[in-house]
């Protein structure tokens, strides 16, 4: 496990390459992690699994999580694992909600078009996360709902698949560059984001057979 | 007498890896079918030949609710898309909304071959976030309670496996030993299956009297089945046939599809996170990791096989070296304090209340606990935000990343040996669902 100096360390090398790629570290509960540009995580994946000294070339897991309410809001993990030395390091990639974003300007979408994004709005923040992400969140529009876009690592570790699909299915976080982005777990037609903070529990009646027809899902 | 020359014949035949090496098409059918009718044209192209079948949901060889979609050309598999979610019933979102203790037995029934993975995955991250040492009793009864659920766990895949197989006798004889595992769980616990066991700190109670001898009563029965079952599986020419050279995937594709546990190790990666994580007294426990050398399905079989021998080796000492001491942290704001001082202490009361009902809040933080499960690397990914209720469960299950393997072991193999994979497999579908 990198300590709080390594991870300066890897901090420093890896924006030495690609300025701007590492945002932040964090170091708590023994639990290394670094804090990464969404639009450069595959080059920060990369260095991390070729450089020598390096060499995290397993991926154990990747997962989604929601900070809801707080600011950025989004976030997906990928733990890293070094199997000579039994090191683990979690790449932390924080993304604004676009959704959030183009309610604070609406007249934003209008200007961009679908595709486009805003800083982060400033609240509060919780340590080990950076405060805004001074680039703008590239997001993507489905059903009327501005979805937070990431690139995929699927060609740099086959193991993504599935879980970038999980992430996907729960938490609406679109992978660009998955080579076959579907849900997984829920039904194909299911509509919403489950796993999502704000997504109701119990949300959605029981529909038994003799009320099938006059209760609605949920979504009507 | 025909069948068994027909068998011994084939025997020869994939021995010498004639039938394995070569890519067998339709092409090579109807040509062969041409030179025998003489005068008939056969202009059939190999893509016309593609046959989609649907296996599953609902078959009983796919150990759950798994469907595969299966392109094939003639027997052989040329894609495989598997179709999960059909028992997929929110568990992760269900313990956002219970308190840190509570959640306990949601995660139980995830996998649920394997509950005390689950709970210690899910218990260990709890106790990383808030800081909480185990006793060393309660360390020893973890794991010897988790290599009882090693042997529950592996002796449910054996008798499927076989059955799957056509060896129907080894199933029995399988559930049979599976459930004298439970019948001690229901002493040590009071319950078969999701016991609930773990407790945030350290067991929620001490192994009753008598508890040891059944352990070890049932330890040499089980000793004695398994090398019958070894006999029966070993020495069966139709088993051998089945599972040898059938489903090879080396070992650094595994490794890039993120593959752990008996699968790995059989493809010769001696990779367990017991000996290299370290967690609980696994340090202090001597025993061996089994590797296979070729990664086929008879590897997967004996790497089990022998892992549960290893696991009786590790029962046998935590029986003999049981630390003697509490077996919960003495820590009255995360474990609950014993019932007799309920009535002799107004702060224990308190402490007791405020438990039940609240729960303990945790300071915001994350943390990734994985352990080695019987199908691999389980983690349990767990987020606090300062309440007393997870913001974020999440549980990296071996069966889920394996299962992605499924078409790298199967495509350009008979169908036939899709069941004896999958199987070698071993997925739990609960587990992969959630």
């Amino acid at each position: 496990m990198p300590d709080a100096p390594g991870l300066e360390l890897i901090l420093a090398e890896i924006n030495r390459e690609t300025p701007g790629a590492v945002l932040d570290t964090s170091f708590d509960r023994e639990q290394a992690a670094l804090i990464v540009d969404p639009a450069k995580v595959v080059e920060v994946l990369t260095w991390l699994k070729e450089t020598p000294g390096q060499e995290y070339t397993f991926l154990s897991s990747v997962h989604g999580a929601d900070h809801f309410p707080l600011t950025p809001r989004f976030a997906v993990h990928y733990e890293l694992l070094n199997r000579d030395r039994y090191e683990r390091l979690r790449v932390k990639v924080v993304i604004p909600d676009p959704e959030a974003a183009a309610a604070d300007a609406p007249n934003f979408a209008s200007d961009a078009g679908s595709v486009g994004g805003t800083p982060g709005t400033p609240g509060e923040v919780r340590p080990g996360m950076p405060p805004t992400n001074p680039a703008p969140t590239p997001s993507v529009e489905m059903d009327g709902q501005l979805l937070p876009v990431v690139p995929s690592v699927v060609d740099l570790f086959p193991t993504a698949d599935f879980q970038e699909r999980e992430v996907y299915d729960f938490f609406g976080i679109v992978f660009e560059g998955h080579p076959d982005l579907r849900r997984i777990l829920m039904p194909e037609d299911y509509l919403g984001w489950p796993q999502r903070r704000d997504f109701p529990v119990g949300g959605e009646p029981v529909i038994f057979t003799r009320d099938e027809v006059t209760n609605p899902g949920w979504w009507q | 007498m025909a069948r068994v020359e027909d068998t011994l014949h084939d025997r020869e035949v994939r021995q010498a890896g004639s039938l394995r090496d070569e890519e067998i098409t339709v092409a090579d059918f109807t040509t062969e079918l041409a030179d025998r009718i003489p005068g008939v044209e056969f202009e059939l192209e190999p893509e016309q030949e593609m046959l989609t079948v649907n296996m599953g949901p609902h078959h009983p060889a796919t150990h759950g609710v798994l469907r595969l979609v299966v392109n094939l050309e003639g027997e052989v598999v040329k894609d495989l898309k598997p179709v999960i979610g059909y028992v997929h019933t929110g568990i992760e979102k269900s313990c956002e909304q219970m308190t840190y203790w509570k959640a306990i037995p949601f995660v139980e029934r995830m996998d649920y071959l394997s509950y005390f993975f689950n709970m210690q995955a899910y218990v260990g991250a709890v106790e990383k976030l808030i800081g909480l040492e185990v006793p060393r009793r309660a360390q020893y009864l973890r794991v010897l309670h988790m290599e009882l659920n090693r042997l529950h766990s592996h002796l449910v895949w054996l008798g499927t496996t076989a059955l799957d197989l056509g060896a129907m006798g080894v199933y029995f004889y399988c559930f049979r030993d599976r459930d004298r595992v439970l019948d001690t769980f229901e002493m040590s616990t009071g319950q078969r299956m999701h016991t609930r066991y773990f407790q945030i700190g350290g067991v929620a109670e001490d192994i009753p009297a008598g508890f040891e001898q059944k352990v070890r009563s049932t330890i040499a029965q089980l000793k004695i089945g398994i090398d019958q079952y070894e006999a029966l599986l070993d020495k069966n020419e139709i088993f051998l046939i089945r599972t040898k050279d059938v489903g090879v995937v080396d070992r650094e594709r595994l490794l890039e599809l993120g593959v752990t546990g008996p699968l790995l190790r059989a493809a010769g990666d001696p990779w367990d996170l017991r000996k290299e994580g370290g967690y609980l007294s696994y340090p202090e426990l001597d025993f061996d990791i089994p590797v296979g050398t070729v990664g086929d399905g008879y590897d997967r079989y004996r790497v089990r096989l022998t892992e549960m021998r290893e696991s009786m080796k590790i029962i046998e000492q935590c029986l003999d070296g049981l630390p003697e001491g509490p077996w919960i942290a003495d820590d009255r704001k995360y474990a609950l304090p014993p019932r007799s001082e309920l009535s002799t202490s107004m702060e224990s009361l308190i402490h007791h209340f405020k438990l039940v009902t609240e729960g303990f809040r945790v300071d915001p933080g994350e943390v990734y606990n994985p352990i080695e499960s019987p199908r691999g690397e389980l983690g349990c990914f767990v987020m606090a935000d300062g309440s007393s209720k997870p913001a974020r469960v999440h549980f990296r299950e071996p069966s889920f990343v394996n299962l992605q393997a499924l078409a790298d072991m199967t495509i350009g193999e008979y169908v036939a040996d899709l069941i004896q994979t999958l199987a070698m497999l071993d997925p739990i579908l609960g587990g992969i669902d959630r």
